[in-house]
């Protein structure tokens, strides 16, 4: 009995010292990249055995609210911070941008098994409701050849607020005026229609069991569970399937980010762009009194500009292209 | 006389500080505990949801707006949801758990009540996700392919049954809401039906009532205190309840007249949207739903005692 207290003891004292001695960081935000974002933490981890990073996948908004309160390191989120949201924080964040992603449609359509093609107006008409059916003549002039059967369209898309929700609606702010002035792009809005779903997997799941249905899931989740999505006409007129090169292809043929590295990417011009392409972002202070922290980070974020985006591939996200990735390096000094 | 409590006293004292008044200090500590408790809960619903109330006023409880965008919020959708969904939920789970309760507790055989009581209870310990899983699989398919196209056939002239099919809505999660009401209705009535006394019954059937007359007439009527409390718990927990609700509503912030429609309840709402709601009215609104969910379910809850005081009394005259 006592040897078993005083080996307990003598753990329990291993692991706080442990504990001490590494730099453990804290940061919570987006689900869309945790998986890439684990994979960097752990192999940065195993390499640097004194940095721990824990990361919490609790959603885009989640991310801004705790950098915000001061309750983690540093956020994570799909969708820029607003310049009122920067204004809130303390401190004010830096945005590193880490990979593209995509956002697709998912569709269940008895009779039409691959191969539907929607435009950007289509697919703000089905979402605000004005397109009700399948064989609507707006869905059958983009379809020609396709069996579409004559029943009702359920729309399903999320009921959280998720920085998925904000890429699909600012791409439909983007390509409708009407959805621009009646609903608007954020990561919650007031949606027209359709049944709410929480998660994409929530999403995902309605979609797969109701006939005639049609939601919106990340790239990286339908590619996963092997859901088919429609391809998208893009601002050039040509139809695009998302794979990672053509959202690769939309970073490159965007205007491109603005100095603070915010800013969308979504119906970007060129014949091989996929429109519902997004960055996702790193959201770091500017200032961290720690010197043991800003030390760790700094680093972590240059390992991961360099070394940590040729993991991106193997784990189905898209490279920032090379000349951004440059540019997002020079933002590290900044951090005091 | 006097001798006699001046004796007592000092014994009394003593067993008072060794037990007894240690154990009342005890017991009030955990009684004031749940004053405190709920004295928290309302003074943070109150004061976290105060920007939101500043904002809307009473207009919140008459909106139907849920704009996370403009910032604009009204709890009427969510308020009618949650409402509807837990009176469809008695309107199928009181006759169906009371009817159980008589079978069991008056006309099967103890083997057979027992077993099935044993089932029943294991019924209500049943996490309530797992009952949104069960919907999900098997309710919302069967009623999006037989259930509601028939209902729609029969009575689709009625606006209550118009509509697009989508399976989930306001009657699917009234059914889950039901059955995971009727546990608790089955097991509490047949706790009140099994302490009639015997006598009621033997004096019934003396006089030559049959065994369903004695059951209705006598039985039933006596015991109806300890249903409605079981009629009432159970719609505690239909308002309350969140997580099968919010699986197979189809959380959709609007008031539609149909039943098949999808629509939304407070508890869903705050479950699916509170974590990453950002700014400070979007949180705000959210909290101040939670304080209308609890004020619905005090209004609610004073409303049955209410009744069965009336209740009572009317028996007591008739008595």
């Amino acid at each position: 009995m006592k040897n078993t207290l005083i080996a307990g003891a003598a753990a329990l004292a291993a692991l706080f010292t442990g504990a001490a001695s590494a730099q453990s960081i804290t940061g919570a935000g987006a689900t869309f990249p945790a998986p890439i974002y684990q994979k960097w933490f752990a192999d940065y981890h195993a390499a640097h055995s004194g940095v721990q990073i824990n990361y919490q996948a609790i959603g885009s908004g989640g991310g801004i609210k705790q950098l915000t309160d001061g309750t983690v390191d540093f956020g994570a989120s799909d969708k820029p911070m607003s310049d009122t949201e920067v204004a809130a924080v303390k401190v004010k964040p830096l945005h590193f941008p880490t990979v593209l992603g995509g956002v697709v449609l998912t569709y269940n359509v008895p009779g039409v098994e691959t191969g539907l093609q929607l435009s950007g107006d289509v697919v703000a008409g089905i979402f605000m409701g004005t397109i009700k059916k399948w064989n609507d003549p707006k869905i059958k002039a983009d379809n020609k050849k396709a069996n579409l059967p004559d029943k009702d369209i359920v729309v399903v898309r999320r009921s959280d607020s998720s920085g998925t929700s904000f890429v699909f609606t600012d791409y439909l702010s983007q390509v409708s005026p009407e959805w621009k002035s009646k609903v608007g792009a954020a990561t919650a809005v007031q949606w027209p229609t359709g049944l709410g779903q929480k998660g994409s997997d929530g999403v995902a799941g309605m979609v797969k069991q109701t006939p005639n249905s049609i939601g919106y899931v990340e790239l990286l989740f339908a590619a996963q569970n092997k859901m088919t999505f429609a391809d998208l006409k893009n601002a050039s007129g040509k139809y695009v399937k998302a794979t990672f090169e053509s959202v690769t292809a939309a970073a490159a043929a965007s205007k491109g980010l603005d100095k603070d590295f915010r800013g969308s990417i979504v119906n970007a011009p060129g014949a091989k762009s996929y429109p519902l392409s997004t960055y996702t972002w790193l959201l770091i202070p500017s200032q961290i009194a720690d010197a043991g922290k800003k030390k760790a980070i700094t680093e972590f974020l240059k390992w991961m500009l360099t070394d940590g985006q040729k993991q991106a591939e193997g784990l189905s996200y898209a490279p920032l292209p090379a000349a951004v990735a440059k540019q997002v390096q020079a933002q590290i000094a900044l951090i005091k | 006389m006097a001798t006699h409590t001046a004796a007592a006293r000092p014994i009394r004292k003593k067993r008072l500080i060794g037990g007894d008044e240690l154990a009342k200090a005890f017991t009030l500590f955990f009684a004031v505990l749940i004053l405190v408790v709920t004295g928290t809960l309302v003074y943070q619903l109150w004061i976290t949801s105060s920007p939101a109330k500043e904002k809307f006023g009473f207009g919140f409880l008459a909106s139907t707006l849920w704009n996370p965008v403009t910032d604009e919020y009204g709890a009427l959708p969510f308020i009618y949801g949650t409402v509807l969904t837990a009176f469809l939920a008695l309107v199928i789970s009181v006759p169906l758990g009371v009817g159980a309760a008589i079978y069991l507790s008056e006309l099967a055989l103890p083997k057979v009540s027992n077993a099935l009581t044993f089932l029943v209870e294991l019924l209500a310990a049943v996490p309530s996700v797992i009952f949104g899983l069960l919907a999900i699989f098997t309710l919302v398919p069967a009623m999006r392919d037989y259930v509601q196209p028939a209902l729609q056939k029969v009575f689709g002239f009625s606006p209550l049954f118009g509509g697009p099919i989508f399976g989930v809505g306001y009657l699917t999660a009234g059914i889950i809401l039901a059955v995971m009401t009727f546990p608790f209705i089955i097991s509490v009535s047949r706790e009140a039906l099994m302490a009639v006394p015997r006598e009621q019954r033997e004096a019934a059937l003396a006089l030559g009532a049959t065994k369903w007359e004695s059951t209705w007439q006598i039985v039933v009527p006596f015991a109806r205190l300890g249903i409605l409390g079981s009629v009432f718990l159970g719609l505690a927990r239909a308002l309350g309840e969140t997580m099968a609700v919010t699986m197979v509503i189809g959380n959709d912030p609007a008031i539609h007249a149909s039943l098949l429609s999808p629509g939304y309840t407070i508890a869903a709402v705050i479950a699916n949207e509170f974590a990453e709601a950002s700014g400070k009215m979007y949180p705000s609104a959210l909290v101040e739903l939670g304080l209308v969910l609890f004020a619905l379910t005090m209004l609610i809850n004073g409303l049955a005692q209410l009744m069965i005081v009336l209740t009572t009394k009317k028996g007591a005259a008739k008595g």
